[in-house]
Protein backbone atom coordinates (compact mmCIF):
# COMPACT_ATOMS: atom_id res chain seq x y z
CA UNK A 1 0.00 0.00 0.00
CA UNK A 2 2.82 2.24 0.60
CA UNK A 3 3.60 2.05 -3.66
CA UNK A 4 0.28 3.08 -4.34
CA UNK A 5 0.13 6.10 -1.84
CA UNK A 6 3.53 6.34 -4.52
CA UNK A 7 1.57 6.72 -7.39
CA UNK A 8 2.74 2.99 -8.50
CA UNK A 9 -0.42 1.14 -9.23
CA UNK A 10 -0.40 -2.67 -7.22
CA UNK A 11 -1.63 -5.52 -6.90
CA UNK A 12 -1.03 -8.07 -4.58
CA UNK A 13 -1.09 -11.57 -4.60
CA UNK A 14 -2.30 -13.58 -0.93
CA UNK A 15 -3.38 -17.08 -0.93
CA UNK A 16 -7.61 -17.77 -0.42
CA UNK A 17 -7.14 -18.90 3.96
CA UNK A 18 -5.70 -15.20 3.93
CA UNK A 19 -8.83 -13.34 1.83
CA UNK A 20 -10.44 -11.90 5.28
CA UNK A 21 -7.40 -11.08 6.98
CA UNK A 22 -6.28 -9.48 3.91
CA UNK A 23 -9.40 -7.00 3.23
CA UNK A 24 -9.65 -5.79 7.02
CA UNK A 25 -5.63 -5.11 7.16
CA UNK A 26 -6.38 -2.86 3.69
CA UNK A 27 -9.74 -1.50 5.49
CA UNK A 28 -7.74 -0.21 8.63
CA UNK A 29 -4.83 0.99 6.38
CA UNK A 30 -7.70 3.48 4.76
CA UNK A 31 -7.51 1.98 1.65
CA UNK A 32 -10.32 -1.14 1.40
CA UNK A 33 -10.38 -0.91 -2.42
CA UNK A 34 -6.34 -1.98 -2.60
CA UNK A 35 -6.58 -4.60 -5.40
CA UNK A 36 -5.70 -8.23 -3.82
CA UNK A 37 -5.98 -11.26 -6.01
CA UNK A 38 -5.93 -15.12 -4.64
CA UNK A 39 -4.31 -17.86 -5.05
CA UNK A 40 -4.91 -21.35 -3.66
CA UNK A 41 -3.65 -22.30 -0.16
CA UNK A 42 -0.37 -24.00 -0.43
CA UNK A 43 2.14 -22.15 -1.86
CA UNK A 44 4.86 -23.57 0.27
CA UNK A 45 6.22 -26.73 -1.02
CA UNK A 46 4.36 -26.50 -4.15
CA UNK A 47 6.10 -26.95 -7.63
CA UNK A 48 7.04 -24.58 -10.59
CA UNK A 49 4.90 -26.72 -12.25
CA UNK A 50 1.50 -26.62 -9.90
CA UNK A 51 2.48 -22.27 -9.55
CA UNK A 52 2.25 -22.67 -13.19
CA UNK A 53 -1.13 -24.40 -12.66
CA UNK A 54 -2.67 -21.47 -10.31
CA UNK A 55 -1.60 -18.50 -12.79
CA UNK A 56 -3.63 -20.38 -15.64
CA UNK A 57 -6.12 -20.81 -12.91
CA UNK A 58 -9.04 -18.76 -11.45
CA UNK A 59 -8.78 -16.39 -8.74
CA UNK A 60 -9.46 -18.54 -5.32
CA UNK A 61 -12.07 -16.02 -3.96
CA UNK A 62 -13.29 -14.51 -7.06
CA UNK A 63 -13.37 -17.41 -9.46
CA UNK A 64 -12.43 -15.29 -12.00
CA UNK A 65 -9.61 -15.98 -14.17
CA UNK A 66 -6.14 -15.42 -12.15
CA UNK A 67 -4.38 -13.32 -14.55
CA UNK A 68 -7.29 -11.59 -15.54
CA UNK A 69 -7.82 -10.43 -12.45
CA UNK A 70 -3.81 -8.78 -11.98
CA UNK A 71 -4.11 -7.38 -15.69
CA UNK A 72 -7.69 -5.74 -14.34
CA UNK A 73 -5.66 -4.77 -10.88
CA UNK A 74 -3.05 -2.52 -12.72
CA UNK A 75 -5.10 -1.24 -15.95
CA UNK A 76 -8.89 -0.76 -15.10
CA UNK A 77 -9.80 2.75 -14.38
CA UNK A 78 -10.50 3.83 -11.21
CA UNK A 79 -13.81 4.79 -9.72
CA UNK A 80 -15.35 7.44 -6.97
CA UNK A 81 -15.13 5.15 -4.23
CA UNK A 82 -11.55 4.01 -5.17
CA UNK A 83 -10.57 7.93 -5.17
CA UNK A 84 -11.83 8.58 -1.80
CA UNK A 85 -9.96 5.83 0.27
CA UNK A 86 -12.41 5.62 3.38
CA UNK A 87 -11.92 7.39 6.24
CA UNK A 88 -13.77 6.85 9.40
CA UNK A 89 -13.73 7.50 13.12
CA UNK A 90 -14.24 3.88 15.18
CA UNK A 91 -14.80 3.94 18.89
CA UNK A 92 -15.20 1.43 22.09
CA UNK A 93 -17.67 2.38 24.55
CA UNK A 94 -16.66 2.87 28.29
CA UNK A 95 -19.73 1.02 29.73
CA UNK A 96 -21.97 -1.58 27.73
CA UNK A 97 -25.96 -1.37 28.20
CA UNK A 98 -27.09 -2.73 30.94
CA UNK A 99 -28.51 -6.62 30.56
CA UNK A 100 -29.14 -9.64 32.14
CA UNK A 101 -26.08 -11.69 33.48
CA UNK A 102 -27.01 -14.28 31.33
CA UNK A 103 -27.43 -11.86 28.24
CA UNK A 104 -23.84 -10.32 29.22
CA UNK A 105 -21.96 -13.61 29.43
CA UNK A 106 -23.84 -14.32 25.92
CA UNK A 107 -22.47 -11.01 24.45
CA UNK A 108 -18.82 -11.45 25.56
CA UNK A 109 -18.44 -15.19 23.93
CA UNK A 110 -20.67 -13.65 20.85
CA UNK A 111 -18.18 -10.73 20.44
CA UNK A 112 -15.16 -13.08 21.43
CA UNK A 113 -14.20 -10.96 24.16
CA UNK A 114 -13.41 -14.21 26.04
CA UNK A 115 -11.17 -17.33 26.05
CA UNK A 116 -14.24 -19.33 25.56
CA UNK A 117 -14.17 -20.09 29.32
CA UNK A 118 -16.16 -18.66 31.51
CA UNK A 119 -15.33 -15.12 32.65
CA UNK A 120 -15.71 -13.08 35.42
CA UNK A 121 -18.11 -10.11 34.12
CA UNK A 122 -16.57 -6.75 34.80
CA UNK A 123 -18.53 -4.37 36.71
CA UNK A 124 -18.15 -1.33 38.04
CA UNK A 125 -17.70 -1.98 41.53
CA UNK A 126 -14.84 -4.99 40.43
CA UNK A 127 -13.25 -2.82 37.70
CA UNK A 128 -13.33 0.03 40.83
CA UNK A 129 -11.68 -2.79 43.30
CA UNK A 130 -9.19 -4.10 40.74
CA UNK A 131 -7.79 -0.60 40.05
CA UNK A 132 -6.66 -0.39 43.95
CA UNK A 133 -4.11 -2.73 42.83
CA UNK A 134 -2.18 0.39 41.37
CA UNK A 135 -1.53 4.07 42.53
CA UNK A 136 -2.14 4.71 38.71
CA UNK A 137 -4.65 6.67 37.68
CA UNK A 138 -7.26 4.87 35.28
CA UNK A 139 -7.00 7.07 32.64
CA UNK A 140 -3.25 6.75 32.41
CA UNK A 141 -1.96 5.29 28.60
CA UNK A 142 -0.59 2.25 29.55
CA UNK A 143 0.96 1.39 25.47
CA UNK A 144 -0.65 0.18 22.63
CA UNK A 145 -0.98 -3.54 21.06
CA UNK A 146 -1.04 -5.03 17.40
CA UNK A 147 -1.76 -8.69 16.70
CA UNK A 148 1.20 -8.18 13.85
CA UNK A 149 3.75 -5.79 12.09
CA UNK A 150 1.16 -4.92 9.29
CA UNK A 151 -1.93 -3.84 11.57
CA UNK A 152 -2.84 -1.45 13.09
CA UNK A 153 -1.97 -0.38 17.10
CA UNK A 154 -5.05 0.12 19.53
CA UNK A 155 -4.33 2.20 22.66
CA UNK A 156 -5.16 1.45 25.93
CA UNK A 157 -5.64 2.95 29.56
CA UNK A 158 -5.20 1.43 32.81
CA UNK A 159 -8.82 0.88 33.44
CA UNK A 160 -8.98 -0.74 30.20
CA UNK A 161 -6.27 -3.39 32.14
CA UNK A 162 -8.54 -3.74 34.91
CA UNK A 163 -11.45 -4.60 32.87
CA UNK A 164 -9.97 -7.68 31.47
CA UNK A 165 -7.98 -9.02 35.02
CA UNK A 166 -10.91 -8.62 36.28
CA UNK A 167 -12.40 -10.90 33.52
CA UNK A 168 -9.49 -13.36 33.81
CA UNK A 169 -10.34 -13.56 37.91
CA UNK A 170 -7.47 -12.00 38.98
CA UNK A 171 -7.02 -10.42 42.23
CA UNK A 172 -6.02 -6.74 42.79
CA UNK A 173 -2.66 -7.51 44.43
CA UNK A 174 -1.57 -8.84 40.68
CA UNK A 175 -2.41 -5.79 38.50
CA UNK A 176 1.17 -4.62 38.91
CA UNK A 177 2.27 -7.42 37.42
CA UNK A 178 -0.30 -7.74 34.58
CA UNK A 179 -0.06 -4.00 33.37
CA UNK A 180 3.49 -4.53 33.01
CA UNK A 181 2.91 -7.49 30.88
CA UNK A 182 0.02 -4.76 28.92
CA UNK A 183 2.68 -2.35 28.65
CA UNK A 184 5.06 -4.65 27.32
CA UNK A 185 4.25 -3.51 23.29
CA UNK A 186 4.60 -7.32 23.16
CA UNK A 187 0.63 -9.29 21.92
CA UNK A 188 0.45 -12.39 23.94
CA UNK A 189 -2.47 -13.45 20.96
CA UNK A 190 -0.13 -12.97 17.88
CA UNK A 191 -2.29 -13.68 14.61
CA UNK A 192 0.60 -15.58 13.03
CA UNK A 193 0.14 -19.11 11.45
CA UNK A 194 2.36 -20.34 13.43
CA UNK A 195 0.64 -20.46 16.82
CA UNK A 196 2.69 -18.41 18.70
CA UNK A 197 1.39 -18.51 22.51
CA UNK A 198 3.85 -16.32 25.30
CA UNK A 199 5.35 -17.87 28.35
CA UNK A 200 6.25 -15.06 31.04
CA UNK A 201 8.33 -15.68 33.69
CA UNK A 202 7.65 -13.45 37.19
CA UNK A 203 11.24 -12.53 39.28
CA UNK A 204 11.81 -10.66 42.42
CA UNK A 205 9.59 -9.93 46.33
CA UNK A 206 6.02 -9.81 43.83
CA UNK A 207 6.21 -13.74 43.89
CA UNK A 208 5.45 -14.27 47.77
CA UNK A 209 3.96 -11.44 47.95
CA UNK A 210 0.96 -11.83 46.10
CA UNK A 211 1.09 -15.60 47.12
CA UNK A 212 2.59 -17.79 43.37
CA UNK A 213 3.98 -20.55 44.13
CA UNK A 214 7.11 -21.80 41.76
CA UNK A 215 6.94 -25.15 43.52
CA UNK A 216 4.51 -28.37 43.01
CA UNK A 217 2.81 -28.25 39.52
CA UNK A 218 4.07 -24.75 38.72
CA UNK A 219 2.93 -24.97 35.49
CA UNK A 220 -0.22 -26.68 36.22
CA UNK A 221 -3.85 -25.46 37.73
CA UNK A 222 -2.72 -25.41 41.06
CA UNK A 223 -1.86 -21.79 41.91
CA UNK A 224 -4.37 -18.33 41.64
CA UNK A 225 -2.02 -15.90 41.03
CA UNK A 226 0.06 -18.31 38.54
CA UNK A 227 -3.33 -19.16 36.27
CA UNK A 228 -5.15 -16.02 36.38
CA UNK A 229 -1.97 -13.62 35.47
CA UNK A 230 -1.63 -15.45 32.46
CA UNK A 231 -5.11 -15.54 31.63
CA UNK A 232 -4.92 -11.89 32.11
CA UNK A 233 -2.09 -11.29 29.67
CA UNK A 234 -3.84 -13.57 27.07
CA UNK A 235 -7.66 -11.69 27.59
CA UNK A 236 -6.14 -7.47 27.49
CA UNK A 237 -3.94 -9.15 24.42
CA UNK A 238 -7.18 -10.00 22.13
CA UNK A 239 -9.25 -7.58 23.84
CA UNK A 240 -6.57 -4.39 23.67
CA UNK A 241 -5.35 -5.28 20.68
CA UNK A 242 -9.01 -5.16 18.49
CA UNK A 243 -9.44 -8.59 18.65
CA UNK A 244 -8.27 -12.22 17.58
CA UNK A 245 -10.56 -14.22 15.75
CA UNK A 246 -9.92 -17.22 13.42
CA UNK A 247 -9.35 -15.99 9.39
CA UNK A 248 -9.48 -12.03 10.25
CA UNK A 249 -6.89 -11.30 13.43
CA UNK A 250 -6.13 -14.80 14.19
CA UNK A 251 -3.73 -17.67 11.85
CA UNK A 252 -2.66 -19.85 13.67
CA UNK A 253 -3.16 -23.15 11.89
CA UNK A 254 -2.81 -25.34 15.41
CA UNK A 255 -3.77 -22.93 17.89
CA UNK A 256 -2.14 -22.90 21.30
CA UNK A 257 -3.15 -24.57 24.63
CA UNK A 258 -0.24 -22.80 26.03
CA UNK A 259 -2.48 -19.14 25.07
CA UNK A 260 -4.77 -20.12 27.64
CA UNK A 261 -2.44 -19.03 30.18
CA UNK A 262 1.39 -19.34 30.81
CA UNK A 263 3.08 -18.06 33.52
CA UNK A 264 4.84 -19.17 36.08
CA UNK A 265 7.82 -17.78 39.18
CA UNK A 266 11.22 -18.58 39.27
CA UNK A 267 12.11 -20.34 42.41
CA UNK A 268 15.01 -18.52 43.00
CA UNK A 269 15.30 -18.87 46.67
CA UNK A 270 15.77 -22.88 45.88
CA UNK A 271 17.87 -22.55 42.64
CA UNK A 272 21.84 -22.51 41.95
CA UNK A 273 22.13 -19.98 39.86
CA UNK A 274 21.34 -16.70 40.04
CA UNK A 275 17.86 -15.42 39.47
CA UNK A 276 16.58 -14.56 35.70
CA UNK A 277 15.80 -11.06 35.90
CA UNK A 278 19.22 -10.35 37.94
CA UNK A 279 21.22 -11.58 35.06
CA UNK A 280 19.31 -8.96 32.51
CA UNK A 281 20.86 -6.20 34.79
CA UNK A 282 17.92 -5.88 37.65
CA UNK A 283 18.33 -5.67 41.40
CA UNK A 284 17.96 -8.91 43.15
CA UNK A 285 14.84 -7.04 45.45
CA UNK A 286 13.69 -5.62 41.89
CA UNK A 287 9.91 -7.54 40.49
CA UNK A 288 9.92 -8.16 37.37
CA UNK A 289 8.44 -10.14 34.66
CA UNK A 290 10.00 -11.64 31.63
CA UNK A 291 8.30 -12.14 28.57
CA UNK A 292 9.03 -15.36 26.15
CA UNK A 293 7.51 -15.38 22.82
CA UNK A 294 7.26 -18.96 21.45
CA UNK A 295 5.42 -22.01 23.00
CA UNK A 296 5.47 -24.00 19.51
CA UNK A 297 7.24 -27.14 21.27
CA UNK A 298 7.83 -28.93 24.18
CA UNK A 299 10.50 -31.65 24.99
CA UNK A 300 10.98 -33.22 28.28
CA UNK A 301 13.97 -35.25 29.83
CA UNK A 302 15.44 -35.66 33.32
CA UNK A 303 18.49 -35.65 34.76
CA UNK A 304 21.72 -35.17 34.39
CA UNK A 305 22.00 -38.89 34.44
CA UNK A 306 24.73 -41.21 33.10
CA UNK A 307 24.18 -39.85 29.23
CA UNK A 308 22.40 -36.74 29.81
CA UNK A 309 25.10 -35.49 26.93
CA UNK A 310 23.52 -37.61 24.53
CA UNK A 311 19.51 -36.77 25.86
CA UNK A 312 19.95 -33.11 25.66
CA UNK A 313 21.56 -33.30 22.02
CA UNK A 314 18.84 -35.15 20.65
CA UNK A 315 16.49 -32.85 22.56
CA UNK A 316 17.38 -29.82 21.09
CA UNK A 317 18.10 -31.12 17.89
CA UNK A 318 14.40 -32.05 17.71
CA UNK A 319 13.45 -28.75 18.31
CA UNK A 320 12.39 -26.61 15.57
CA UNK A 321 15.62 -24.45 15.20
CA UNK A 322 13.60 -21.33 14.26
CA UNK A 323 12.28 -20.79 17.46
CA UNK A 324 15.47 -20.95 20.39
CA UNK A 325 15.18 -23.16 23.51
CA UNK A 326 14.37 -21.84 27.25
CA UNK A 327 14.61 -24.82 29.75
CA UNK A 328 12.06 -24.82 32.72
CA UNK A 329 14.64 -27.04 34.97
CA UNK A 330 13.52 -28.47 38.50
CA UNK A 331 15.96 -27.21 41.15
CA UNK A 332 16.78 -31.08 41.87
CA UNK A 333 18.21 -31.11 38.23
CA UNK A 334 19.74 -27.49 38.28
CA UNK A 335 21.66 -28.43 41.23
CA UNK A 336 23.16 -31.90 39.62
CA UNK A 337 24.33 -29.82 36.84
CA UNK A 338 26.43 -27.49 39.20
CA UNK A 339 27.58 -30.11 41.15
CA UNK A 340 28.66 -31.30 37.30
CA UNK A 341 30.47 -28.05 37.60
CA UNK A 342 28.10 -26.14 35.23
CA UNK A 343 26.88 -22.44 36.13
CA UNK A 344 23.90 -21.71 34.42
CA UNK A 345 26.14 -20.45 31.77
CA UNK A 346 28.46 -22.54 30.93
CA UNK A 347 25.37 -25.10 30.81
CA UNK A 348 24.02 -22.47 27.93
CA UNK A 349 27.33 -22.41 26.10
CA UNK A 350 27.60 -26.22 26.14
CA UNK A 351 24.05 -26.51 24.37
CA UNK A 352 24.82 -23.65 21.94
CA UNK A 353 28.00 -25.85 21.06
CA UNK A 354 26.45 -28.82 20.84
CA UNK A 355 23.14 -28.70 19.06
CA UNK A 356 23.82 -29.12 15.72
CA UNK A 357 22.63 -30.41 12.32
CA UNK A 358 23.59 -30.70 8.79
CA UNK A 359 23.67 -27.41 6.65
CA UNK A 360 21.07 -28.90 4.43
CA UNK A 361 18.88 -30.15 6.99
CA UNK A 362 19.11 -26.91 9.04
CA UNK A 363 18.53 -24.27 5.63
CA UNK A 364 15.36 -26.93 4.56
CA UNK A 365 12.72 -25.14 7.48
CA UNK A 366 10.46 -22.98 6.61
CA UNK A 367 10.96 -19.97 8.57
CA UNK A 368 15.36 -20.63 8.62
CA UNK A 369 14.13 -20.14 4.96
CA UNK A 370 11.54 -17.17 5.15
CA UNK A 371 13.85 -15.16 7.47
CA UNK A 372 16.98 -16.11 8.04
CA UNK A 373 18.21 -16.24 4.55
CA UNK A 374 17.69 -13.34 3.62
CA UNK A 375 19.89 -11.74 6.62
CA UNK A 376 22.50 -14.88 5.31
CA UNK A 377 22.46 -13.12 1.93
CA UNK A 378 22.81 -9.71 3.16
CA UNK A 379 26.29 -11.10 4.80
CA UNK A 380 24.66 -11.23 8.64
CA UNK A 381 26.59 -13.60 10.67
CA UNK A 382 25.84 -16.16 12.15
CA UNK A 383 23.75 -16.95 8.73
CA UNK A 384 25.97 -15.91 6.29
CA UNK A 385 28.94 -18.50 7.54
CA UNK A 386 25.61 -21.42 7.81
CA UNK A 387 24.99 -20.57 4.00
CA UNK A 388 28.43 -21.20 2.95
CA UNK A 389 28.65 -24.71 4.56
CA UNK A 390 28.74 -27.68 2.38
CA UNK A 391 24.94 -29.49 2.52
CA UNK A 392 26.55 -32.38 5.06
CA UNK A 393 28.93 -29.88 7.80
CA UNK A 394 27.29 -29.52 10.95
CA UNK A 395 26.72 -26.16 11.93
CA UNK A 396 25.30 -24.91 14.78
CA UNK A 397 21.26 -24.22 15.52
CA UNK A 398 21.65 -21.65 18.42
CA UNK A 399 23.85 -19.09 19.68
CA UNK A 400 24.59 -19.04 23.37
CA UNK A 401 22.22 -15.53 23.59
CA UNK A 402 19.64 -17.49 22.38
CA UNK A 403 19.46 -20.08 24.50
CA UNK A 404 17.58 -19.13 28.35
CA UNK A 405 17.60 -21.08 31.43
CA UNK A 406 14.75 -20.95 34.38
CA UNK A 407 14.74 -22.46 37.83
CA UNK A 408 11.31 -23.93 39.36
CA UNK A 409 9.43 -26.96 40.09
CA UNK A 410 8.35 -28.91 43.36
CA UNK A 411 11.61 -31.22 43.67
CA UNK A 412 9.58 -34.56 43.38
CA UNK A 413 11.82 -35.32 40.60
CA UNK A 414 14.80 -33.79 38.38
CA UNK A 415 12.79 -33.01 35.47
CA UNK A 416 13.47 -30.60 32.97
CA UNK A 417 10.91 -29.04 30.39
CA UNK A 418 12.30 -27.32 27.23
CA UNK A 419 9.89 -24.63 25.25
CA UNK A 420 10.40 -22.97 22.02
CA UNK A 421 10.33 -19.18 23.61
CA UNK A 422 12.35 -15.98 22.10
CA UNK A 423 12.90 -13.88 24.76
CA UNK A 424 11.08 -10.65 24.79
CA UNK A 425 9.91 -11.75 20.82
CA UNK A 426 13.42 -10.67 19.67
CA UNK A 427 14.97 -11.78 16.24
CA UNK A 428 13.59 -11.74 12.61
CA UNK A 429 10.21 -11.89 12.19
CA UNK A 430 9.51 -10.62 15.71
CA UNK A 431 6.10 -8.35 15.45
CA UNK A 432 7.24 -4.68 15.98
CA UNK A 433 6.32 -2.52 18.49
CA UNK A 434 5.40 0.91 18.60
CA UNK A 435 9.25 2.01 18.49
CA UNK A 436 9.59 -0.12 15.38
CA UNK A 437 12.29 -2.19 17.59
CA UNK A 438 11.93 -5.15 19.59
CA UNK A 439 9.56 -5.73 22.76
CA UNK A 440 11.18 -5.19 25.95
CA UNK A 441 12.37 -8.62 27.49
CA UNK A 442 12.24 -8.25 31.33
CA UNK A 443 10.11 -5.47 32.43
CA UNK A 444 9.69 -3.50 36.07
CA UNK A 445 6.50 -4.85 37.84
CA UNK A 446 7.27 -2.09 40.13
CA UNK A 447 6.62 0.39 38.23
CA UNK A 448 3.17 -0.27 37.75
CA UNK A 449 2.70 -0.53 42.29
CA UNK B 1 -20.63 -3.54 32.72
CA UNK B 2 -17.01 -2.12 31.20
CA UNK B 3 -16.53 -2.70 27.64
CA UNK B 4 -13.13 -4.46 27.43
CA UNK B 5 -11.98 -3.64 24.00
CA UNK B 6 -9.09 -1.02 23.30
CA UNK B 7 -9.44 2.02 21.75
CA UNK B 8 -8.32 1.79 17.55
CA UNK B 9 -7.19 4.51 15.61
CA UNK B 10 -8.98 6.56 13.40
CA UNK B 11 -8.86 5.53 9.76
CA UNK B 12 -7.48 8.06 7.25
CA UNK B 13 -8.34 7.08 3.68
CA UNK B 14 -6.03 7.15 1.06
CA UNK B 15 -5.88 7.19 -2.73
CA UNK B 16 -5.17 4.62 -5.20
CA UNK B 17 -2.57 5.16 -7.32
CA UNK B 18 -3.84 6.19 -11.19
CA UNK B 19 -4.12 2.95 -13.03
CA UNK B 20 -2.08 2.12 -16.68
CA UNK B 21 -4.31 2.23 -19.75
CA UNK B 22 -1.94 -0.59 -21.20
CA UNK B 23 0.75 -2.37 -19.53
CA UNK B 24 1.91 -2.49 -23.41
CA UNK B 25 6.01 -1.24 -23.07
CA UNK B 26 5.83 -0.51 -19.29
CA UNK B 27 7.81 -1.79 -16.90
CA UNK B 28 6.07 -4.19 -14.27
CA UNK B 29 7.68 -5.39 -10.94
CA UNK B 30 7.64 -8.25 -9.90
CA UNK B 31 8.40 -8.01 -5.45
CA UNK B 32 9.37 -11.38 -4.79
CA UNK B 33 8.33 -11.09 -0.83
CA UNK B 34 10.80 -13.51 0.72
CA UNK B 35 7.86 -15.84 1.85
CA UNK B 36 9.25 -19.32 1.33
CA UNK B 37 8.29 -20.32 -2.21
CA UNK B 38 7.05 -16.87 -3.15
CA UNK B 39 10.78 -16.43 -5.50
CA UNK B 40 9.25 -19.64 -7.63
CA UNK B 41 6.13 -17.93 -8.10
CA UNK B 42 7.37 -14.82 -9.23
CA UNK B 43 9.42 -16.72 -11.74
CA UNK B 44 6.32 -18.34 -13.41
CA UNK B 45 4.56 -14.67 -13.53
CA UNK B 46 7.77 -13.38 -14.97
CA UNK B 47 7.58 -16.56 -17.41
CA UNK B 48 4.36 -15.99 -18.00
CA UNK B 49 4.19 -12.50 -18.77
CA UNK B 50 7.53 -13.69 -21.47
CA UNK B 51 4.96 -15.53 -23.08
CA UNK B 52 1.57 -14.18 -22.95
CA UNK B 53 2.55 -10.45 -23.00
CA UNK B 54 6.13 -10.02 -24.19
CA UNK B 55 5.98 -6.03 -24.62
CA UNK B 56 5.71 -6.01 -20.81
CA UNK B 57 8.71 -5.58 -19.16
CA UNK B 58 9.28 -7.51 -16.18
CA UNK B 59 11.60 -7.07 -13.10
CA UNK B 60 11.98 -9.23 -10.48
CA UNK B 61 12.74 -7.97 -7.26
CA UNK B 62 13.23 -9.01 -3.17
CA UNK B 63 12.59 -7.28 -0.03
CA UNK B 64 15.67 -6.78 1.75
CA UNK B 65 13.85 -8.90 4.98
CA UNK B 66 10.27 -11.18 4.85
CA UNK B 67 7.18 -8.49 6.36
CA UNK B 68 9.71 -5.52 7.07
CA UNK B 69 9.18 -2.56 5.28
CA UNK B 70 12.06 -2.29 2.88
CA UNK B 71 12.00 1.30 1.71
CA UNK B 72 14.98 0.93 -0.63
CA UNK B 73 13.15 -1.24 -2.54
CA UNK B 74 9.90 1.17 -2.90
CA UNK B 75 12.48 3.92 -4.17
CA UNK B 76 13.89 1.96 -7.05
CA UNK B 77 10.14 0.32 -8.11
CA UNK B 78 8.85 3.76 -7.92
CA UNK B 79 12.07 5.40 -9.66
CA UNK B 80 12.28 2.88 -12.59
CA UNK B 81 9.25 0.99 -12.59
CA UNK B 82 5.27 1.56 -13.85
CA UNK B 83 3.62 -1.31 -12.05
CA UNK B 84 4.29 -3.54 -9.37
CA UNK B 85 2.79 -6.84 -8.34
CA UNK B 86 3.62 -8.20 -4.55
CA UNK B 87 3.77 -11.52 -3.31
CA UNK B 88 3.10 -14.24 -2.09
CA UNK B 89 1.87 -13.88 1.56
CA UNK B 90 1.02 -10.42 3.91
Amino acid sequence: MSLEERGVPTVAVHTNVFARLARATALAAGMPRARQVFLPQPVVGVSPGELRNYIHGNDKVTGRPFVQEVIEGLTRPLDEDDLKGATFERSTPRLLEPDTEENLHELFIRNRWTDMLPVVLPTQERVERMLKGTSHAADKIVGKLRPTAFREFWEFDVEKVAVNAVMAGARPEYFPVILAMAASGQTARSSSTNSFATISIVNGPIRNEIGMDSGIGVMGPYNHANATIGRAYGLLSQNLQGGSVPGESYMGTLGNWYAYTACLPEAEERSPWEPFHVQHGFKPTDSTVSIFFGGWYTHAGQGPRETWQSLLIRTLVATDHYLPPFLVMDPVAARDFEKLGFSKQALIDWCAQNAKLPARDYWDNQWIQTLMHPLAVAGVEPYASKLKAKPEELVTLFQPEDINIIVAGGETQGFWKIFGGRYGGRGPGAPATTTGKAAPATLSVDAWR
Amino acid sequence: MHDPRGYPPKVTGKRLAPRLTSLDGKVVYLVDCQFDNSDAFMEQMRQWFAEHLPNVKTRIIETRESWVDDPEMRAKVEADGDAAILGVGL
